[in-house]
């Protein structure tokens, strides 16, 4: 795959995925902006009304038929957490050119209604649609609300959010309710014409239509882009290592507790990093999977993630309340075992073929690739599918041993139940 | 010989009935670093009465998906270990008429396809390893139970159909599963994991001689006897018209359901399934009036949504999702249907219509899965899905208004409602 990225306007860079082996093209419009908790929200909210309404197609139902007449196009609001950053935009995917009837093209038309999106929302009185504005409110608090829904998600949030308190890293993709809440018509619309002005806006485009016919579409479509003075992306800042390991609980009604333990790395050999959280929590023939919870049955899941961008690792288990202990010191001595370099061939045989595998199909699938070229372009990392596989075939057990040296115990939460509590 | 291009959907298939009877198709991807295999047989968890050496057997219910579980067993392990260790992503599913096993992977092709053959064509149960699967069951059925929109979704079936089969909760219940031993699981196995009852589907970039020279080293060289089905003899008229039910929900939640013709063994039925699709985008999907007008009067959310399904001798329309106002909902669809049917049409929607679900039909096939699945349910059923624009275009307005008109009625609906409260409270309705 031949992959560009260049500048097409003032701040706006277009990434091209050439492929023809999909039924679709995807094109991916991202405005990126640092993640931050006064903003959050509003980032968060602003794709979701702009997706309510255009000047030309004011309501759902106009919208939905431009759509159909577009072979069923679909242009779908996105809010992500990459790295500090926080993307927010649209992601639209249209039949590709060759499989539409007759000789009519697709890419032209859904780039200018993405471009009708971000440009022309249906405004009242110089604000949003008030009613728009409301409902995708209540919308977003719901979402918000509903991370308390699923324990596992709302444990690995507390978390984040405890461990990396004060750093933008703790602050959730969606922002923080009362941020939400305090959030009025006239204050989001001035957020919007921000980002308008001033955010870097990164574009993806994957299918078999070329690079110039994608420039020459998006150029139409965002002819009209208010550009002022394009804003700096901040650093990424690194985790504050702590002195002592920070204990924090809460409890709520439930039935099975959530154990959830971060750890900071202090190693830039990243790749060794990622292949020892293979090794100790990262697959289904990982240590935590086989130990924890096939072997000893201390727990219904374990699993480790590691955060690359913010050089972080986080286990995440679910376990019977009376577990905590044994559960707590099985999770650090697999851990150990890692560090000492304490594995089998077949072990780590296993963590190379999971990680080949991934690398290997990150190009079948248009959304995979989106994500990967979007956060390469977001967090500035130059490294491909390619240079990680030869990273990965040739990392040797000292290189591991090393990097998980340096993993160190920061923050433990801990999800109990009410009546566990007393 | 065995090729077919298939230039409008962009799809290139190899096609071969082996002499054991085994279907076998090769859906060629170059370019791509996947490969997927789905090996599959005609058995769900509506096949529990069957004959077999000339006698009729009846079997608990749930009994297909606990032999789904178990057939992972081998006498050296577990096969997905073997295939988690090349890399390969492999699991299963039961559906009502099908057991589906597969893997993913870029690596080993050859030698997890080896893997996948045989485990599932070998059977390898123990009294200890069946009883000790029996918890594990138990709990995902619970799990299952307490699900809302499970629970809604099975019991609008069940007031809809009397008699048939596609009643059976695919998973059984607690008590059901209760009955199953070894012995059943290897007659069941003995039934419907023979060559000629199965099909396997391979998509990538691979080549069809050697994924068929595997198949035959690997399988048995005899397929089995046709095995009679007894899927229950259903009336034409619904079982009860409404079922309420509370649970620990948030908000009331429904399903309006329409018992409607089943379709018939071959092309019938994918036309009959496009007709249901179209009707039902037609009649309540997003861009219909209907939807627009109910989104606008609070009667329906973001959450509601309609679908048609069809299996052997089984066919349903349905919509639903949160309202507080069900009723208002049902009858509002019921009503719409028969405006409709009567000759109202509006052929710009219905235009626009077909573009959206043409569009969404060839998007579908970017998923090695829907595929797989495709095809399989096509052989099952007689049909060819690939196949789809040439039948699409068969499709006219008067197809659609004859199927709202025979199905869309009052006599065949019903409603399953679940409305807050204590979990398990039934306050099931008398019947319209």
């Amino acid at each position: 795959m031949n992959i560009t990225r260049k500048p097409i306007a003032d701040g706006v860079n277009l990434t091209c995925l050439p492929a023809r082996k999909f039924k679709t093209g995807l094109l991916s419009a991202q405005f990126v902006a640092p993640l931050s908790a006064q903003t959050a929200g509003a980032v968060a909210l602003i794709p979701s009304v702009l997706r309510r309404g255009t000047v030309d197609a004011p309501d759902m139902g106009r919208l939905s038929a431009r759509l159909d007449d577009l072979y069923g196009a679909r242009i779908d609001e996105t809010v992500r957490k990459i790295g500090e950053y926080q993307c927010a935009g649209f992601v639209a995917s249209f039949l590709d050119d060759r499989f539409v009837p007759g000789s009519e093209r697709l890419l032209e038309p859904v780039t200018a209604l993405l471009g009708e999106l971000f440009l022309r929302p249906v405004t009242e009185n110089g604000v949003f649609l008030p009613a728009y504005f409301d409902s995708e409110k209540t919308n977003l608090l719901d979402a918000i609300g509903s991370i308390r829904n699923d324990k596992r998600l709302w444990a690995g949030r507390r978390l984040l959010s405890e461990m990396c308190a004060g750093e933008p890293y703790g602050v959730s993709r969606l922002g923080e309710e009362a941020d939400v809440e305090a959030l009025q018509v006239g204050g989001l619309y001035s957020s919007y014409r921000e980002l308008l002005a001033t955010a870097p806006l990164e574009i993806v485009y994957c299918g078999s239509a070329s690079g110039e016919e994608v420039e020459d579409a998006l150029r139409a479509a965002l002819s009209g882009l208010p550009r002022g003075e394009i804003r700096t992306l901040p650093e990424m800042s690194p985790h504050a290592p702590r002195a002592d390991v920070l204990h924090i609980s809460d409890a709520m009604d439930v039935t099975q507790g959530k154990l959830e333990i971060g750890f900071s790395c202090d190693s830039d050999d990243y790749m060794a990093l990622l292949m020892g959280n293979v090794l100790f929590g990262g697959s289904s023939n990982s240590k935590l999977f086989m130990n924890v919870r096939e072997k000893l049955s201390l727990c219904y899941y374990a699993s480790s993630a590691f955060h690359r961008k913010k050089n972080l690792i986080t286990v995440s288990s679910g376990i019977e309340f009376g577990n905590y202990q044994a559960a707590f010191d099985e999770i650090m001595e697999q851990l150990r075992m890692v560090q000492a370099g304490d594995w089998e061939d077949w072990e780590i045989d296993s963590a190379r073929s999971i990680l080949l595998n991934s690398y290997a199909s990150l190009g079948d699938g248009q959304g995979k690739l989106e994500n990967f070229y979007l956060s390469r372009a977001v967090s500035g990392f130059d490294d491909t599918p390619e240079s990680m596989s030869e990273s990965v075939r040739t990392m040797s057990a000292e290189r591991i041993i090393e990097a998980m040296r340096t993993v160190k115990l920061d923050t433990v939460y801990f999800l109990k139940g009410k009546e566990a509590a007393e | 010989m065995n090729f077919t291009q298939y230039d409008r959907i962009g799809e290139r298939v190899y096609s071969k009935t082996l002499a054991n009877g085994l279907e076998l198709r090769v859906v060629s991807r170059p370019d791509y670093a996947r490969k997927y295999a789905f090996f599959a047989t005609r058995y769900g968890g509506m096949d529990t009465r069957f004959q077999l050496g000339g006698q009729w057997l009846d079997t608990p219910p749930g009994i297909a998906h606990y032999l789904e579980h178990k057939m992972f067993d081998t006498e050296d392990g577990n096969a997905l270990q073997e295939l988690a260790k090349n890399g390969a992503e492999p699991n299963a599913f039961t559906s009502n008429a099908m057991t589906g096993y597969y893997f993913d992977s870029t690596q080993h092709f050859e030698e997890n396809l080896r893997i996948l053959l045989s485990f599932v064509s070998v059977p390898y149960f123990t009294k200890e390893s069946v009883d000790k699967e029996q918890g594990i069951i138990a709990q995902e059925i619970r799990m299952i139970e307490d699900n809302p929109d499970w629970q809604i979704y099975h019991r609008m079936v069940e007031a809809m159909y009397k008699q048939s089969t596609a009643r059976i909760a695919i998973a059984g219940s607690v008590e059901s599963i209760r009955d199953i031993t070894a012995e059943t699981l290897y007659r069941c196995h003995e039934a419907f994991y023979t060559p000629s009852n199965m099909i396997l589907t391979v998509v990538g970039d691979v080549q069809p001689e050697r994924v068929e020279e595997i198949a035959v080293e690997i399988l048995p060289a005899a397929g089995g006897p046709v095995i009679p089905r007894d899927y229950g003899h259903e009336p034409p008229e619904v079982a009860v018209h409404e079922l309420r039910r509370s649970m620990e929900v948030a908000t009331p939640q429904f399903l309006t359901g329409f018992k409607c013709r089943p379709a018939e063994y071959g092309e019938d039925w994918l036309r009959q399934a496009l007709i249901g699709e179209l009707a039902s985008d037609i009649l309540l999907g997003e861009s219909s009036p209907l939807y627009l007008k109910l989104y606008d009067d609070g009667l329906i959310n973001s959450t509601f949504g309609g679908d048609y399904e069809l299996l052997p001798g089984y066919a349903c329309f349905y919509a639903g999702g949160d309202s507080r106002d069900a009723r208002a909902v049902t009858d509002a669809i019921t009503d719409e249907a028969a405006r409709i049917a009567a000759g109202e049409f509006d052929m710009d929607l219905y235009r626009r219509l077909r573009r959206t679900m043409y569009g969404e039909y060839i998007r579908s096939f970017n998923s090695f899965e829907t595929v797989a699945v495709s095809l399989t349910e096509g052989c099952f059923n007689g049909y060819d899905p690939f196949r789809f624009p040439e039948l699409f275009e068969t499709i006219t307005p008067e197809d659609v208004r004859a199927f709202l008109r025979d199905n869309v009625t009052p006599e065949n609906r019903v409603l399953s409602e679940i409305v807050p409260g204590d979990a398990g409270g039934d306050v099931d309705g008398t019947g319209a």
